[in-house]
């Protein structure tokens, strides 16, 4: 009775395994190290591109923040799967993406980059992902004591078409205005001439690949936050089995590749902060239970129409902004000055949210 | 008539959540779980299957879906 193959176990351990394949290739082609995909660094550079934040390093208008959307609403259309809905709690919901994004930049990576910096063999990202795992458990907490957003209404088709307008025009954007040798600017467009900005993979090649995750993606379900959420919560590892098959799929692709490097010291794009990897990572956990999704599934499900996730998403471009202009965002060289005050509000907004948003009738 | 839950609107993980902990306080029977996409019916089926109820019809009506679950 089921007819989606994608949704069963196999499925989503064959998404996560090509997942795990295509983003270290993604690093071969040309994105940075550890970072084949990482849904808030690219955001991050989307947002410099915008001239958003002006931080030199991390320019970049990522086509495959645009591939997963696009992809997502391919596979949406495709399965008759798109559904336009929205007004579950926008405002809570941009909040929630903006210190998502603060405590990502702290620890430098979203749950998939986490996932990557491992694969990659950074042991800093150890205490990445227990934060991660922390910060989800006490999301769980929180729903089990009645929190909730509120429903999210059918609304009109263009309602959940906006985002995806508004990245095929950012992809107008890039192809108007590319990448010019040694110019910080072209048109519009933010270039970064150093640094992890000016690392990226051929745009075909990044549209081609993203494009194909966001559509198995979208079919599959696959959510980062979802699989400890789902442990945690109701002892199910359907989407954990997914992310395994990620870790183990990039691993050895990376040993493969030659790009596996263990150690600690010097690892690309990442600090040695460990407490702050871990606190910076348990606000974006938090953060990603309370809105229900993982970076990357925020960008599946505004691709089938959820004018909610799209929300989240501009919640974590401008949290970008706000991160490099308020010097949040960690660098290699360790946190940034105010760093800890973000990730400290960001703490006390999310517990906020979580006690005060509770339903009455459960 | 069957007892009907509603979780149409809710984002993840609140329609399993919620019909978790209907079948928590029901021994047997049937409920009807109204969802409003194929993400929440998959997972609802998916969870309700692991504590030992089946599903029974599944019924479609415009934007809606009728899960019919079932323990004897």
């Amino acid at each position: 009775m089921n007819k989606n193959y994608f949704s069963t176990r196999w499925g989503i351990i064959s998404v996560g395994a090509i997942i795990g394949i295509l983003a270290p290739i993604l690093q071969k082609l040309g994105n940075p190290a550890n970072m084949g995909i990482c849904v808030a660094c690219f955001e991050r550079d989307i947002a410099g591109a915008l001239g958003l934040h002006r931080a030199a390093p991390v320019q970049y208008l990522r086509p495959e923040i645009i591939g997963f959307v696009l992809g997502s609403l391919l596979a949406a259309y495709l399965f008759k799967e798109f559904r336009a809905r929205a007004g579950s709690a926008p405002i809570v919901r941009f909040l929630l993406g903006f210190f998502a994004m603060i405590g990502a930049l702290v620890f430098l990576g979203c749950p998939w980059r986490t996932l990557l910096r491992l694969a990659g063999g950074d042991g800093n990202a150890i205490l990445g992902l227990l934060g991660l795992i922390f910060g989800v458990g006490i999301g769980t907490l929180f729903f089990k004591h009645g929190y909730s957003l509120g429903r999210s209404q059918p609304t009109y088709p263009v309602v959940g078409w906006i985002l995806p307008l508004i990245m095929i025009g950012f992809l107008a954007l890039r192809i108007i205005f590319p990448p010019v040798e040694g110019q910080e600017i072209n048109g519009v467009l933010f270039y970064s001439l150093k640094g992890p900005g000016s690392m990226y993979a051929p745009l075909t090649l990044s549209l081609f690949i993203s494009v194909i995750i966001g559509f198995l993606a979208q079919r599959s379900r696959f959510c980062t936050m979802g699989a400890f959420r789902d442990l945690l919560l109701f002892r199910q590892t359907h989407l954990l089995s997914g992310v395994v098959a990620l870790l183990v799929a990039a691993f050895i692709v990376n040993v493969v590749l030659g790009q596996f490097h263990p150690g600690f010291q010097n690892q690309p794009i990442a600090h040695t902060i460990g407490l702050w990897n871990f606190a910076g990572m348990a606000l974006a956990g938090l953060a990603f239970a309370l809105a229900g999704g993982c970076p990357g599934r925020q960008l599946f499900l505004a691709g089938e129409g959820d004018g909610d996730a799209a929300i989240f998403v501009l919640g974590m471009i401008i949290g970008a902004a706000f991160s490099h202009n308020f010097g949040l965002a960690s660098s290699p060289q360790g946190i940034g000055p105010h760093g800890v005050g973000g990730v400290i509000i960001g703490l006390v907004v999310c517990f906020f949210i979580g006690f005060t948003m509770r339903s009455k009738t459960r | 008539m069957e007892k009907k839950i509603d979780v149409r609107g809710l984002s993840c993980p609140q329609p399993v959540l919620v019909v978790l902990q209907e079948i928590k306080t029901t021994d047997k029977g049937r409920l009807i779980v109204l969802v409003d996409n194929e993400t929440a019916k998959e997972n609802v089926i998916r969870a309700i299957e692991s504590q030992g109820w089946r599903v029974g019809e599944v019924k479609w009506e415009g934007l809606d879906c009728q899960i019919t679950i079932e323990k004897d």
